[in-house]
């Protein structure tokens, strides 16, 4: 009955999203439709979540009788794994998708007191219409709710790959993050349908834009992190078409998050912002398309099951073609924006939009080239030669622009940009020349980095010099402490491709290795059990320079449901860096393969996407609390000057 | 220095549609040598692979060609596709579905005496995965003995 529960919520869910299209549809002709559309957005919002609910428990009762849970879970499986396997597969990573969305919309419907209501009802109707396509999807070609029958004795169990704490929560963060955008996208084709586009607009969409950037930053930190302990290969980021999938909704919101300032602050950049809006979601749905659709696995396994990614790729093509279009139809009516000088705040701003542009640019190009080469009939594949060679570039450029972007004035600056970036500027060639001294090896990029880097770090505090700390409003607070992450990222990125140190050795118990400054010593190999796997277990004492030692036990895990064997690293994390351990096969002779990497500043990586999302979310708080004091925008004749204030 | 308004969103679009172009430019730039095509030792025998090229060798690993050096970390073995052979030397820890009589995706380049170098070997993580290409050579593979026959 459970099961049935949640596939009934479903279709209520989906009839109440075509009811609010409807609605929408019919707009003013319907008379006062207040009454209607936000309970029905709330309650769509509930069904869904209801019917989450519903999946989840199928999941902790393990219910074999229910074909998802059959295929992804096992009754010996720990207990949050059981949870997690709810939305560690198609069918209910795709409801947990909808659910989000239907949330979104009904937070939009109860919370956004900023617009003026047709735009919102305009705005809640695309998001109807966003919602109807996915719950068509989940319905008629993804259904999580299906039943076996007869209902196996045992599950399938779960990749034991995906059995990990950091992945439970990351595909959830990244979906909150992707679906935030939606609201946005929403916004965007309501502001463009009933021509409402202006700094009210910009403040109703900032708050979603900062949400779901900050949790598409944390999930991209944390999956990088999880991809770089759970593999056992010592990277970081792979560029992984999975990957870029993140990736690329990540840098159209990052683009997104700095127009719609300038929208709000001095209404310009409005017909750019709209744009942001709908490429940024776009860019959610086509990540989606990428690891829904079973595109990545070959294009001929897309063609020969054609149903879920048509299914997938058609609602692409009708959304993003339907809000283009809209766009196209519609940009022409939307005044233009206020006019800015050539050396300016919104210049600045644009520089970074359209350096953020060419990189989303060059990334898309890099993960379609192949899937267009597979369907043109021969096989290639970008990796990373490719990326790091084309983006490094435009990410030291956009350090760079750090320097002086966010001391410029709006509308016009005296031009005296130069001064206020030689401190930066002179950090930067110190740091370039020093490294020519110290570390001639270094390639010229990751030179490059690091004396960016440094220069970064010390404009990225630039904003806060003369200013009364205390009455520094807290989203000032939170862009210094993000464009400090990125100073702190790069440097991490910079120092892991330059000064890393590996050792690959077959080695017996007792044996010692070197490795960087570190001598570690393989004390011996023990076998270990846990819940649902065995493992060999090394112990390795690791020591640097005669100090006391560290003990690291990689394992080599067996997993018998389904099975599998997978390499667990063991890494020791110290100020300068980490110690990073594998464990691999035993040899005939008996011998160990041990895998060793000293790497030193690695954690400023992840460090400094902490730091970046924290930015965010003192951004968010900010801006949240400065707008619960304003009152609704028709009634606030001077909005403009109190948030171009925030700003300078 | 002042735009003047009626030319102000022009600009902006100019500048975007040059953003485009750069994007596509600068891409094209960076694949013309960094593409890593995938070639199976058939390809190589044809003589399709240029020396220190990036390649990705798709194939099947030959029965009793696994051979580990005495470092115990290195390992050559030869990857076959028809009757086409390519020697493979690896230097690290083999993916766990490494097996002789299986397939097998092998990133590195071709070295001047014909060895392929590998840098990584393409794990299976679990019986569902599948290296992306590997698929496309069983189907291939699937299609010519249905021809044979």
């Amino acid at each position: 009955m459970i099961a049935e529960a949640g596939l009934a919520a479903l279709w209520l869910a989906a009839a109440l999203s075509l009811l609010q299209l409807a609605v929408a549809l019919a707009g003013r002709r319907l008379g006062d439709t207040r009454a209607i559309v936000a309970p029905v957005a709330v309650a769509q919002g509930l069904l869904t979540l209801f019917s989450f609910a519903m999946l989840i428990w199928l999941f902790v009762r393990t219910d074999l009788s229910v074909e998802l849970v059959a295929a992804n879970s096992h009754s010996a499986k720990p207990f949050i794994y059981k949870l997690s396997a709810a939305w560690g597969n198609h069918e209910g990573s795709m409801l947990l998708w909808v659910t989000v969305l239907a949330v979104a919309g009904a937070a939009m419907a109860l919370l956004e007191r900023r617009l003026p209501e047709r735009a919102l009802h305009a705005a809640l109707g695309a998001q109807a219409a966003l919602g109807l396509g996915f719950f068509g999807f989940l319905l008629m070609a993804s259904n999580p709710f299906a039943r076996l029958n007869p209902a196996p004795v045992e599950g399938r169990g779960l990749n034991p790959l995906l059995q990990d704490p950091g992945l439970a929560f990351h595909p959830p963060t990244l979906y909150f993050g992707y679906v935030g955008l939606s609201v946005a996208f929403s916004l965007a084709v309501g502001a463009l349908i009933t021509r409402d586009v202006g700094p009210a607009l910009a403040r109703a969409m900032r708050p979603w834009v900062l949400g779901a950037w900050v949790l598409l930053t944390i999930g991209i930190t944390a999956g990088s992190y999880w991809a770089y302990y759970e593999l056992g290969w010592g990277g970081w980021w792979f560029w992984d078409p999975v990957e870029n999938a993140s990736l690329m909704p990540w840098l159209a919101a990052t683009a997104l998050l700095h127009s719609v300032n300038v929208l709000a602050a001095r209404n310009g950049l409005r017909a750019w912002t709209l744009m942001l809006a709908v490429v940024a979601f776009s860019m959610s749905m086509i990540g989606t398309f990428l690891v829904r659709s079973g595109i990545l696995t070959s294009v001929h396994s897309f063609a020969v099951d054609p149903e879920r990614g048509a299914f997938i790729l058609a609602l692409l093509v009708i959304y993003v073609g339907g809000a283009l279009g809209i766009f196209a139809a519609r940009i022409s009516t939307v005044r233009e924006g206020a006019r800015f000088d050539v050396v300016s705040r919104e210049a600045g701003l644009v520089g970074n939009n359209l350096l953020l542009s060419v990189l989303l640019g060059t990334v898309f190009i890099g993960t379609f080239y192949p899937i267009a080469a597979e369907a043109m009939g021969y096989a290639v594949s970008i990796g990373a030669p490719y990326f790091n060679l084309v983006t490094s570039p435009l990410v030291l450029l956009l350090g760079f622009l750090l320097f002086v972007g966010p001391l410029l004035r709006w509308r016009h600056d005296g031009g005296r940009i130069l001064r206020r970036a030689t401190l930066p500027l002179v950090v930067t060639v110190l740091t370039f020349l020093v490294l020519f001294a110290v570390a001639p090896g270094m390639s010229i990029l990751a030179r490059l980095g690091l004396a960016v880097a440094a220069g970064l770090a010390i404009a990225s505090i630039l904003p806060l010099v003369d200013r009364k700390l205390t009455r520094t409003p807290l989203a000032t607070w939170g862009m210094v402490t993000a464009h400090l992450g990125v100073a702190v990222a790069m440097t991490g990125a910079a120092a892991d491709a330059s000064f890393t140190k590996e050792r690959l050795a077959a080695v017996r118990v007792g044996d010692t290795l070197e490795v960087g400054p570190w001598q570690v010593r393989l004390a011996s190999i023990e076998p270990v059990a846990g819940p649902n796997w065995t493992a060999l277990e090394a112990k390795l004492e690791a020591r640097r320079s005669g100090g006391s030692p560290v003990i690291l036990k990689p394992q080599s895990r067996y997993f018998s449901d389904p099975p599998t064997e997978t390499n667990e690293a063991a890494i020791d994390t110290l100020l300068d860096g980490q110690l990073y351990t594998v464990l691999g096969r035993q040899d005939e002779s008996g011998r160990w393969q041990l895998r060793l990497w000293w790497k030193p500043l690695v954690t400023f990586i992840w460090l400094g996407g902490a730091l970046i999302a924290l930015g965010g979310l003192l951004a968010l708080i900010g801006r949240l609390w400065r707008e619960r004091r304003r009152k609704p925008v028709h009634a606030d004749p001077e909005p403009v000057h109190a948030d171009a204030e925030v700003l300078a | 220095m002042r735009v003047r308004s009626k030319h102000q969103r022009l600009v902006l679009v100019l500048l975007a549609m040059m953003a485009l172009i750069g994007a596509v430019l600068l891409a094209m730039w960076g694949l013309q040598d960094r593409a890593a095509y995938f070639m199976t030792p058939q390809d190589i025998a044809a003589g399709r692979a240029q020396p220190g090229q990036p390649l990705r060798l798709g194939g099947m690993v030959q029965q009793g060609s696994v051979d580990k050096q005495a470092d115990g970390v290195t390992v050559a073995f030869t990857v076959y596709d028809g009757p086409a052979t390519v020697p493979v030397r690896f230097r690290g820890i083999l993916p766990d579905l490494f097996k002789e009589n299986s397939g097998v995706v092998a990133e590195g380049r071709l070295g001047p005496d014909g060895v392929f170098v590998a840098d990584n070997i393409l794990a299976k993580h679990d019986e569902r995965y599948m290296p992306p290409q590997m698929g496309n050579v069983s189907a291939e593979r699937a299609t010519e003995q249905t021809l044979a026959q």
